[in-house]
């Protein structure tokens, strides 16, 4: 075999294949900070595809990572967090006119709808923790909290068959959250009416708000009016926006 | 260094030149999210401190350096490069066990002696480079350590994702604040092995660059093993 024919089949891949391959990886790094510098919006093609795979890992949290049973680690009150930030989204700090008149409504795919005092809550069965808070933001702080486990409003409301997801909602300017109802059965997600021994402060909620060591912070609803049993997937204030829906921990 | 012209080898198969590229393209994009991400809150630790110590607290990044534009589309681009990360390196790893071809890349303790002989010669203590095969015991280090630094990543980045669900995962790294601390710490060690890598490319073996894209290698270390 002569020397060419040998390098023909050996060095199969010429210097000149050599450029074009580094012709092609240079445009898929051209293509990646292409990607970049578009950013979030992607020129409007890449959102939606991050969306919808979005969904894909709301599905594995929801299915394969969440355990109903598996508690969150609890902690000592004497771990609390020296601080934990808190926000709203309406310009000024959300606070009743007259809280003796505040009613949480359990409503929508329910046997029974209720009306229920912050004296009826207190009635019910009440949960207290001390759990770390993780925001989606990275952060995180210990904190205790006490109310009533959702699993005893389901109890007294008693679903039809065909709820599956729950929105709450609250008087912070439309701020809600819809929740998966397995997520809102796990025996530590609470309607909390307390918060380091003491009643929910206003800058955390009051008179109710939504607690649970299984999501991210913004999945927990503050300043609560209603909670709606539906049988299609409620979105959200930050949701809607692009962040995960299950947003499970 | 050899009279005689190189041969050519038969170097890289083709899972390992794609796996080889397509983490980089993905690892790159997860990088950058993740400096979008670490913008959202940029320091180590619960609320109200103590903090982990590092040269980044308060730090932004350049916005050449980040993807998604904020913290919601960076966290989608995040989870969602995260499975094709997952998948090339179990593609890769699956590969290298089938094919044996994990002889001649992990480290074992019978490499010091030879790592030890390969420092000497990056440290001009030596002067011939010492024999080697495919790889020399110190690539083998690296490359062994770059393995292990992606399983790290993976895990640390599950422990963040997860830290109720996975709470047994979070709790073995230290708790979520540690894990997220060695998740954003990974990243600066796989810079700083890829600046390295590249630099030792052109340096010492610039023919291994064509071997990683065509498969063929024809340079100073015509080894198959």
């Amino acid at each position: 075999m002569t020397e060419t024919e040998r390098r023909r089949l050996l060095g199969a891949q010429t210097p000149g294949v050599d450029r074009r391959a580094f012709v092609k990886l240079g445009l898929g790094g051209a293509g990646t900070a292409l990607a970049a510098a578009c950013g979030w919006d992607g020129g409007g093609a890449i959102r939606p595809l991050l969306l919808d795979w979005s969904r894909v890992n709301d599905w594995v949290g929801e299915k394969v990572l969440f355990s109903p049973t598996h508690l969150a680690r609890t902690y000592s009150a004497a771990e609390r967090s020296a601080m934990l930030p808190s926000y709203f989204i309406s310009g000024m700090m959300p606070m009743l006119r007259d809280p003796d008149r505040w009613r949480l409504r359990v409503q929508g795919l329910v046997e029974h709808p209720l009306e229920l005092s912050l004296d009826d809550l207190m009635r019910l069965p009440r949960t207290a923790y001390t759990v770390k808070h993780h925001c989606v933001e990275g952060w995180s702080a210990i904190a205790s909290w006490h109310g009533v486990p959702v699993s005893a409003i389901v109890a007294r409301c008693r679903p039809l068959d065909t709820a599956r997801y729950i929105s709450f909602d609250s008087f912070d300017a439309g701020y809600s959250n819809g929740w998966d109802l397995a997520s809102a059965m796990h025996p530590q997600t609470i309607l909390a009416y307390g918060m380091n021994d003491n009643p929910l402060p206003p800058a955390h909620g009051a008179p109710l708000r939504l607690y649970s060591p299984t999501k991210l912070g913004y999945k927990l609803t503050k300043y609560l009016v209603s909670m709606t049993f539906t049988d299609r997937r409620p979105g959200g204030y930050w949701e809607d926006q692009g962040y995960p829906w299950f947003g499970g921990i | 260094m050899t009279a005689t012209p190189a041969a050519t080898v038969r170097r890289h198969h083709w899972i390992v030149r794609l796996t080889h590229w397509a983490t980089v393209v993905v690892l790159a994009g997860l990088i950058a999210s993740g400096l979008q991400i670490y913008e959202a809150y940029d320091r180590f630790g619960n609320r109200g401190g103590p903090y982990l110590a590092s040269p980044f607290d308060g730090a932004q990044f350049p916005h050449w350096s980040r993807l998604g534009g904020w913290l919601a589309g960076a966290l989608n681009w995040h989870f969602a490069l995260a499975w094709p990360l997952v998948a090339f390196g179990l593609l890769y790893l699956g590969y290298l066990v089938r094919s044996g071809e994990w002889r001649a890349l992990l480290f074992r303790p019978r490499d010091v002696p030879g790592a030890l002989a390969m420092t000497k010669y990056y440290l001009h203590l030596r002067r011939e480079h010492p024999p080697q095969g495919k790889h020399n015991p110190l690539q083998k280090l690296a490359y062994t350590g770059v393995i292990v630094l992606g399983a790290l990543a993976v895990l640390t980045g599950f422990a963040i994702y997860k830290p109720t669900q996975l709470s047994w995962l979070t709790a073995l790294l230290g708790g979520f604040q540690a894990a997220r601390y060695w998740h954003f710490w990974i990243v600066w060690i796989f810079v700083g092995f890829t600046i390295m890598h590249v630099i030792l490319v052109f340096v010492v073996d610039p023919a291994s660059l064509r071997a990683m894209i065509t498969g063929w290698y024809r340079g100073r270390f015509p080894s198959h093993d």
